[in-house]
Parts: C-alpha cells; structure tokens; sequence
C-alpha cells in the first residue's frame, strides 16, 4: 500500500491545485464561459500592463520578499552561531511557542499600534515631546516597504529558528561546534563555517517558503505595507473582490505574473546560494579564526530580543485593547477597562473553536499520514519517484491564495462535494500539506540510512523499524510538523468560508469577518483567541518530547 | 578460505561469484567462504567497494547498484532474503545506538521475541551487559556513557539478535589506540565464543594482523590473498 | 505501518464517497410569487444561508434576531454567512455558475446594493422578480425613498428587496472643532488652515469612492447628467471639477495623500487616536453606537452638508440557484416588515433607517416608530437632509480608475 502513497498524495494534491491553477490559467487568457468570456484574448494581459504604477508593485513584492527573507536568515544563522548552547538560546526557545501562535494579521496589528505615528512608542515620548496631535509622519505603509519588511521579519524569524532546530538535532551541530572551537575558531565564525553547510540544505525548502510567502503576502501587507500603490498580490485581492466581475479576467493575468514572479525570486535566490557557496568556501578555506566576535554576538542578541520583544509587545497591546474602555492619544493606557466585549463574545465561541479543532486535526492526520508516507517510501526504496511531480504540491504557495480560490470552487463544485467536511478539510490539505512537507522532508531524508539498517540487520522488519527506529528519531519534527500544519489550517479563512460554503464557522471566519468592522477591541479579543489554538499545538509539540525524553541527552535538539 | 566449489563448510558464509557494479563500474568481484568461528579481513583502498559488499550481504545496499552472485549462510540461500530475515548482524564504526532508549531498551529491541516472559528477556539483558563489563547499565542513559562502553553495547545488541554471522565496518576506527585493541579483542573473542563467521572491513593492518585470519586485498576490484 | 496506511486511506475514501453520494441535488422548485399562502408553506422547514458583511457584531445580533423570528413564525431556519466582504458571496456564485451548478447552490441571499448588484444583474446570477409579491413592499416608500427601486440608478426589476437606508454623514470632535463646514468647498478651505486634519479611504473602497461621488455631485454643473451611464456624456468636461478640487484637497490631506485608510470603519479608529478631526460614514447612528462601544470619545457629532449628502439603500437579493427561495423570500418579506424595521431603527440595536413609509403602515406602527429615541450624537431623518442621488454605477468606475492613475500611484 506504501507505494500508492505518492500517486495518493498527488491524487489529492494535484486534483485541487490544478484545478486552481488552471481557474487562473483560463481567466488570464480570456477564457470563462460563466462570465461571458469564451474567446482567447491576451486583452486582460494588455489591460494589466496598462494598470498605473504595476511595475512598483512588482518592485514593492520582490524587494520586500527578498529583504524579508534575506534578514531573517541572516538573524536565525547570526543567532544560532552567536548562542547556541547557551542559556541565551535556551530563554529565545521559550518564547518560541507564543510568538509562532499568534497570527500573521494579529502580530501586523500589534506591530502597527507600536510603531504608528499615534502608537505605543510615540506615546511614551509624547508627553516630554509635547506632541498634541500625533506627528503627521509617515511610518507605517512607507513607499518603501519598510514596516511591510519588519512586520515580515517579526514572524519569519520564530518560523526559521523552528525549522533551524530541527535540522541543528539531525547535524550533529554541537560537535562540529567543539572542532571548531577546538581549532580556536570565534565562536560564529566556527558555527558558519562548520555548521552551516551542513544545515543549510535542511532549511533551503523552508527558506524558499518564506520567500514566497513574502513576496505574496496579503494581509500583513494590507495593515503595514504601502498603499500608492499597493505589493502587487494585494492589488490581486481588489481586482478579484471588484464589483465589476471582468476585473477577474485581469486579475488571473496578474495571478500569474504573481507567480512567475515568486518563481524569479526563487531562481535568484538559488544563483545566490552558487554564489555565496563559492564565496563561503573560500572564506572557510581561508583558515580566518575572528575570535574577537564579541559585538556580533551582542548585535544579533539585541536584534533577535528586539524583534522577539516587538511580537510579545504586539501581544501585549491585543491583550490590552481586548480589554479597553475609550482609549484616547496620548494616553499610555486606556482610561477605563471592561470586560463586556469579552462577555459577550464567549458563549458563542464553542461551535467555532470546536469547527476549528476538527477541521485542522482531520487535515494535519491525513496529512501527516501522506507525508511520512511518502518520504518512508522514497527512504525504503532510496529513490525519489516523481519527484517532477511531487514539485506541484508546492504550487499552493507561491500564489496569494485568493487566485486559487475560484478553481478549487468549481473544482469541489463539479466532484459534488462542496459544503461538505470533507471538501473543507481536502481543501485546507492543499494549503496545509506544502507546509507539512517541507518542514518534514529535510530532518526526514537526512536521517542517518545506518539507523535503519541496524535496525532491519538486528532482525527488525521495516515495519517495526519505522515504528520503533524512524518515528521516536524524528519525533520532533514530526511534532513540529504536526503543529506547524495545525497552526495553517486554523489560520485558512478564504477555504474554509468559500469551499464549506459559510457552513462551518471557525474561529478565523469569525475573526477576519469581525476585523472588517475595524474595532481594535474586537481584533484584539479575535486576534488572541485565534493564537490560542496553534499556542496549543506549538506547546505540545515542544513539550511532549521534552518530557518523554527526558532522561534521554542524546535526543536533546542539536546541544 | 577455501573456494566455494569445494565449500565443505554449510554453516559458514559463502559468497559465490558476487559482482557488485555503479554505473557500470565494477566494485568488486568475488568468491569467499567464511567458516564459523574465522574472521576473514577485508582490506583495500577508499572507495573499493568494502562497504558495499557488506551492505549487500545485508541486504541493505541502495536500488542504484547492480549486483550478482549468490551468498550462503547456514547452508540457506539468503541473498533474496529482506535484511531483517538473514541474520546478519553489522557493526559499524558508530555505535549508532538509538538515543531515544536506555542501555537496556537498545539491547531489548534486539533480543529475538521467540525469547518471552519480562523476566527471562531482563535476565538475558542483564547476562550481556555483565559480559560487557557494564553490569546495571540497563537503565542508563546510553548518551551518558563513555565511547568504550557504548561500543561495547552496541556490539552486545548485535549479539543478542542471534544472528548467524557477524560484519565489521570500521568499527574499532573511532576508539584511541589502548581502548581499540582492548575492544578489538573483546569482539572478536565473543565472536569465536558464539562461532560465527566474521567479515571485518579495516584501513588498520594491525587489525588484520589482530584476527589471525585470512586477509584478503581488493585491488583493481579483484581479491587478492595476502 | 502500510497497515495504517491502507485503513486510513481506505477511511477518507469512504468519508469522500458517502458524502459524494449523499449529496442529492436539493432542487427546489421556484416559488409560485403569485400563491403567498403557497411560498409559506414551501418555505416551511428550509434553511436560508444568508450571506452578509459581518463585521459589526450589533448588525450580526440583529440578523440573528430575525432568524429566530422567521424561524418561529415561518419555520425557516437562518444561518448567517458572516463576510468581510460581499464580493466573496459574488465569487461564490460565479464559481458555481462555472461550475454548471444551476440549483442547489450554497447561497440563499445576499445583502447587498450598487456595484454589486448591477454587475449580478447584468450577468444574470440573480432570481426574480420577486420583490413587488411580497406582502410588506406595499409598505415601502418607493415614491419619497426613490432608491427603494433604483439602486445606484439601476432599476432593481423586483431582484432585490429594500431593508434599509442609508446616508452619508459627517462626524467631527466637539472638544476640536468649534464650526463643521457645510460643504465641500467649506472642507477644503477648512482644510487648508488644518493640514492633515482629514482624509478618505482609499478607493475603491466603497467609503472612498463615495466621498469622490458626494463632492462630484456636488460640484457638477448638471447633475442629470450623472444619472445616465457616462458614456453618454462628455466624461471628461463633467468630472473636470472634480479632479481641480483634488488638485487642492490631495495636498492638505492627512500624510499628504501617501497612505490613506484602508475603509471607512477605519476612520473611527484614526478619530480615536486624534489623527483626524471629522470623518464620515454611511449611518448616522454609528456615531452614537460607536461612542456607546467605546470607540469614539462622547464629545463626537453628527452632521451633514447643507446642500445634501448621498443617500442610497441596502438590499437583499437571491441567486438565481439557491436552495431555499422560498425561505429567502419569506425572510425578506420580514425584514421589510413594519416589526422588523422599527427593532432596526432602534439605535440601540442598530440604528438604521427604514425603507418604509409612515404613511402607509399601520397607525399603531407609525406612533412607535415616532416614539424611538435617536440618542444624542445621532440626527433624526428629517435633520439630515437633502438626499442626493447615486450616480450611475460607470461613474463610479471612471472616477475609481481615474482616480488610480491621478493619485494610485505617489509621486
């Protein structure tokens, strides 16, 4: 049955991400009898080339992917080579869970209320300042992208370090670290020398992600990013939510150039990757020692602390605007608090966090279920069939999600099977799989191939290897996995509203929809109870192997 | 080490026409009994072929290979045998023994489940690790222990898995000259204790000269007698 | 493991297979409009998704009230769809066109007006007519409330039934500003003395590109030419005005016109944190609501121009593939009752003014509706004004793509 695994996995991928690539495939080339398009045109390419202002779109997603991305590598890798083994490291691992909960618009808004011209900061100085009346500045949505790349930066930081700690467990990276050392290398410099090839190839998939995340993101650019114009994909979202319904054939055009434009990034990443490697080799064979890195490691501490504490104070003012009374500039704190938001909401809240628990469980099982099966299928037969394939079940990511949404429509549609759990879960599975699988094939396929055959030499059959050798070994990253796959299912709106058709009401449909009415107290309450959720699996995962692992040194990540 | 055609040893291991090649390159190509209780040495440059032909003889060797020839253990064919039903136990210069458990349960996942009852397993567990020299290990936490130790574990989890004939990959390259001859012996004593035909692959003449065996060469991947 | 595997493989197929099969086509015959004793009783026992913007939980909680009413008197159960945005119940029901679906479909009624709806009505995604058969639109005041049937100058053909009014309002600080300005002339020139002290949402947002529609109508030299599709006028000399007074507001506008609000909830929020001194909305009972909501400071009050502000109507509509027409219609029957109205413009439970006219409803009705207080920061409809009509919907994209190449892009 193993060996199905792909051709299921591509099944229940490939139907739906087709069908949603070819919904903006169609469109983009006139095609879409349900609006009247029957003829092939290249008219919705021309009229999207005359749009004003596309080509700083275009600018404002690649550069803000690629600066998102580039920063929070270099501050995990600084990090890690500057701390680990440290208590420093130790302290930034305890907050992981909280800062990887809290959603992506939620930690947008709590960033955009520190930074504002009218926000937290400014509101500590405003009294010495003199300030009335909230400088008329511009900090966040900067024609640059800037508050668009911190916001990014914030949250990418925490989802890279999960990814980095799995691949330290699997790299040996204490040991290499003590050569290194051993050989009076600095302490970071030892790290990237030693340390970082080996992970690097662990963390490329999860890297790639973030690119494309960043270069693709809606809401987070929505809150912080730049308006005039807007990134491109949030330029998508309007044409698509336009009144005027033949926007949509523009909007599919633009999907596409969406796409092909991730693809670019993606390809001068991996130029970069030849680049940096030819560069890092020589530097390493360069034999340079820095062992005065004393400032670096301060540095990439302060940055990291900072940006963790920009999340936890984000928090902090969900938290406090959840419980606001009128809250008034310049005031450091609300003048009155209650309760009654808070009250009201609550009763209702039990069929949407139940929907959501059962939605994100039944997509995580099945999806943990195809993944592993088909990497302990490409393990057993040391083969990588389809591989070709195998590549489009990335697709999902690399497009904002919204150009996706109308395939999958009418896809669930012809099977019959909207509206129904299945066809919700199925479709947060496109969206959750992608995540599962590259945060799970790195640590999967690198795991040590003599483990496995001592166990199969000691007269254990592959079965009892899997159960009892691959899966305690890999217990944390498929936790990992696990939660990070819980975490995107309860964080799909777009699926859940669209393909159940508004028949299941998850705690995030009730969220975004409620957002829309602009009451921070209401984002605030929304905002924390939708962390609530992935808080839960994120602790779980961490805490379950520490516990049944406890008397086990060996199975401590990467120390 | 006599040739197979007059292989009057159908309990030791035999290896008749075995070609192993990549890419159509030959790794190595040969015929080879191993009597019960001898340790033959394999010796030969990086990249011969040594460890391929072990992990073939296990059955473990990846799809990309093209092999030939048959292998015999026991008198029993065993060469298109998955590796658990072979019984051909490695060692490999790792320990590799499993971080999750303690020294008890890595020896545990070992012994055959033919052997029943809490008591009788716990019993077995305990006799191997008294032998080893580490009596009341078997609730430690293996990655507490020295490397001499865990080598002498790992090495008492392949012997609890009862298998039919021993292979040695490297395994005394990781250990510091005095704790490598001691352990040396100490394998290849509970190997001729238990009559099993060992394969042992080395870069160390001195392990060759060790074993007091037949040493064979591949070069130019054909096997030479020493 | 291969085990598992297969158990569980064979269990998602099974799961997908029995809900394949029991997924039987709910077609449901159109209700005959002409038998209303018959509609009730065809509505009886249905479930009516209804798809609404759900952003304001006293809106959701007054929706959650009529489903209970029309469940207790019709048997019709309602399920709200909360939206943060209407154009996904659109998307819904183009995806099902695509996807051959013509009954059975998962949206049973929308609320909705203007864009919207003419672009469902041009493509022929809509039921009907069915609106005029309804026992309550004799009720309405199609004659005072002329956007009851002509929605952003489109004629609704009994597609959409009217359940509400609205009109753009400005609310300015007391405690800030001693004199609001009249007009849009007035704003501008106020403007100019306090730099940065107002903006609008960025259209084409629905509240940015109504202020663009209010000043244009405004300052038009004819304003019947903006009833009439653009195309039949001379575009450009008829919005001339509109982009000189731009060319005056853009600078003075709060962050020079860089970044703009997201919507018109936002402006709210920007009052709170005193970025801006007056905004505007589509209720005017948002004001008071929002100030009893703790969002807005109790000094904050309503006003509008003196030459009049735009004035249009909320509707509710079916697609042309629902599931429960029936139960659809009968729900917005109720919503256009004179009960269901009157609980709608209480401005504690919502505060939004009725489609209907007090001269027609029952005498009983009419005293109750005297009786409601509006709250202090609220104006009564006779306070508001001069209502002036939407202009045709091209307009409104011409203004919005102008708009994107004049100011969509900072210099």
């Amino acid at each position: 049955m193993l060996r199905f695994a792909p051709v299921l996995t591509v099944i229940l991928m490939v139907g739906p991400v087709l069908a949603g690539l070819l919904g903006t495939l169609l469109p983009a080339f006139g095609y879409l009898p349900a609006l009247g398009g029957g003829e092939w045109s290249l008219s919705a390419w021309r009229e999207l080339a005359a749009q004003p202002g596309l080509e700083i779109s275009l600018r404002l997603s690649a550069v803000s992917g690629l600066l998102a991305t580039l920063i929070s590598f270099a501050v995990v890798m600084l990090f890690c080579a500057a701390w680990q083994g440290t208590r420093v490291f130790g302290a930034i691992q305890r907050v992981l869970s909280p800062i990887l909960s809290i959603p992506h618009a939620a930690a947008a808004f709590g960033l955009a209320f520190l930074i504002a011209p009218s926000g937290w900061i400014v509101r500590l100085v405003a009294p010495l300042a003199g300030w009335q009346q909230p400088p008329d500045i511009v900090t966040l949505q900067d024609g640059w992208g800037l508050a668009l790349v911190a916001g990014l930066v914030i949250k990418e930081i925490p989802f890279l370090f999960l990814m980095t700690l799995g691949a330290l467990q699997q790299a040996n990276a204490g040991q290499s670290q003590q050569v290194a050392l051993s050989l009076g290398y600095g302490r970071v410099a030892g790290w990237l020398k030693t340390v970082l090839p080996r992970i690097y190839p662990q963390i490329r998939l999860p890297l790639f992600a973030v690119l494309a995340y960043s270069a693709s993101v809606v809401d987070v650019a929505m809150i912080l990013g730049p308006t005039t114009p807007s990134p491109l994909a949030v330029r998508i979202l309007h044409w698509l939510s336009d009144p005027d319904l033949s926007m949509r054939f523009m909007a599919s055009a633009a999907s596409l150039l969406q796409l092909m434009l991730v693809a670019g990034l993606i390809a001068l990443w991996m130029a970069g990757e030849k680049i940096a490697g030819f560069c890092g080799l020589y530097w390493a064979e360069g034999g340079g020692r820095y062992r005065r890195d004393g400032a670096v490691r301060l540095t990439v501490a302060v940055v990291s602390i900072l940006a963790a504490g920009l999340i936890l104070a984000g928090i902090a003012a969900l938290a406090v605007w959840s419980i606001a009374g009128f809250w008034r500039y310049p005031d450091l704190l609300p003048g009155q608090f209650t309760v009654k938001l808070w009250l009201r909401e609550l009763p209702a809240l039990a069929g949407a966090l139940i929907n959501s628990v059962l939605i994100g469980g039944a997509a995580i099982m099945i999806g943990i279920i195809l993944v592993i099966a088909c990497l302990e299928r490409e393990a057993r037969q040391s083969a990588r069939p389809g591989r070709g394939v195998m590549w489009l079940i990335y697709l999902p990511l690399l497009m904002p999600q919204i150009s996706f949404m109308f395939g999958l429509q009418v896809f669930f549609g012809y099977l019959g099977l909207e509206r129904s759990f299945i066809s919700v879960v199925l479709a947060h599975l496109v969206f959750v799989l992608p995540y599962m699988f590259l945060s799970l094939a790195d640590p999967y396929r690198s795991l040590d191939d003599r483990y496995r055959h001592t166990g199969l030499c000691l007269g254990a059959g592959p079965d009892r290897v899997f159960w009892q050798v691959v899966l305690p070994l890999l217990a944390r990253p498929v936790l990992a996995a696990l939660a990070v796959g819980f975490a995107v299912s309860i964080g799909q709106y777009l699926p859940t509203l669209l393909i159940g058709a508004g028949r299941f009401a998850t705690i995030t449909t009730d969220a975004v929809a409620l957002a829309a009415g602009n009451d921070r107290r209401m984002i605030g309450i929304y905002g924390l109870l939708q962390a609530l959720l992935p808080f839960a699996g994120f602790a779980v995962a961490m805490l379950v192997p520490a516990i049944v692992f406890r008397q086990r040194r060996g199975m401590r990540d990467g120390l | 080490m006599s040739s197979p055609e007059t292989a009057i040893s159908p309990s030791g291991l035999v290896l008749a026409g075995v070609k192993i090649t990549l890419k159509g390159q030959v790794l190595c190509d040969l015929d080879l009994t191993v009597a019960p209780g001898e340790i033959v040495t394999l010796m030969g440059p990086s990249g011969a072929g040594k460890s391929s032909l072990l992990g073939y003889i296990c059955g473990t060797l990846a799809p990309g290979f093209t092999c030939r020839g048959r292998v015999w253990l026991k008198g029993r064919e065993i060469g298109t045998l998955p590796p658990q039903d072979r019984h051909v136990g490695i060692l490999f210069q790792d320990d590799l023994l499993f971080p999750y458990l303690s020294v008890g349960g890595n020896l545990a996942f070992a012994l055959p489940v033919d052997i029943r009852g809490r008591g009788q397993r716990r019993d077995k567990i305990d006799q191997a690790l008294e032998i080893a020299g580490l009596a009341g290990f078997a609730d430690r936490d293996p990655a507490t222990l020295s490397g001499g130790q865990r080598a002498r574990v790992a090495v008492m989890r392949v012997l609890l898995s009862a298998p039919s004939a021993l292979l040695l990959d490297e395994p005394f390259s990781r250990l510091d000259a005095k704790l490598r001859s001691q352990f040396r012996e100490f394998v290849f004593e509970q190997a001729r204790q238990q009559n099993l035909p060992t394969l042992m692959v080395t870069h160390d003449p001195e392990d060759a000269n060790a074993t007091g065996g037949p040493v064979i060469t591949l070069t130019d991947h054909r096997a030479q007698q020493a | 493991m291969a085990k598992t595997v297969t158990r569980l493989m064979a269990a998602t197929l099974l799961v997908a297979g029995v809900s394949l099969a029991s997924f039987a086509a709910q077609a449901d015959p159109a209700p005959d409009m002409k038998n209303w004793d018959a509609v009730v009783k065809q509505a009886n026992g249905q479930t009516v998704y209804w798809y609404a913007w759900g952003g304001e939980p006293r809106i959701n909680d007054y929706i959650a009230w009529a489903g209970k009413q029309v469940q207790e008197r019709y048997g019709v159960s309602v399920k709200q769809v909360k939206l943060a945005d209407t154009a996904d119940a659109v998307s819904k029901v183009v995806s099902e066109k695509a996807a051959g679906k013509t009954d059975g479909g998962a949206v049973d009624m929308i609320w909705i007006n203007g864009e919207n709806f003419a672009a469902m009505k041009r493509n022929d995604l809509l039921f009907g007519p069915w609106v005029e058969q309804t026992p309550n639109f004799k009720y309405v005041d199609v004659t005072g409330k002329p956007t009851t049937v002509n929605d952003f100058t489109v004629p609704t053909d009994g597609l959409e039934a009217p359940w509400g009014m609205a009109q753009l309002s400005f609310f300015y600080d007391t405690a800030r500003v001693k004199t609001p300005p009249q007009s849009a002339q007035e704003l501008l020139a106020w403007l100019q003395n306090h730099p940065g002290r107002f903006t609008y949402p960025q259209p084409p947002d629905y509240m940015g590109s109504s202020f663009l529609k209010q000043v244009l109508s405004e300052l038009v030299a004819d304003p019947a030419v903006l009833q009439k599709p653009a195309d039949q006028a001379d575009a450009q000399k008829v919005l001339a005005p509109l982009w000189t007074y731009l060319a005056k507001l853009q600078p003075v506008l709060w962050r020079e016109g860089k970044a703009y609000p997201a919507n018109g909830a936002a402006l709210r929020a920007m009052m709170a944190d005193n970025e801006i001194d007056t905004g505007f909305s589509f209720s005017a009972a948002e004001v008071s609501a929002a100030i009893a909501n703790f969002e807005l400071p109790d000094t904050v009050r309503s006003f509008v121009f003196k030459g009049g502000t735009l004035g249009n109507t909320n509707f509710v509509a079916i697609p042309f593939n629902a599931s429960a027409k029936a139960g659809a219609v009968v729900l917005a029957d109720f919503l256009m009752s004179p009960h269901a109205q009157l609980r709608k413009q209480n401005p504690e439970i919502w505060g939004s003014f009725t489609v209907l006219d007090m001269d027609k409803i029952p005498a009983t009705d009419r005293k109750a509706f005297d009786a409601l207080d509006l709250g202090v920061a609220t104006l009564s409809p006779a306070e508001m004004g001069n209502v002036l009509p939407e202009p045709h919907p091209s307009w409104m994209e011409l203004v919005e793509s102008e708009w994107q190449k004049r100011y969509g892009v900072a210099k």
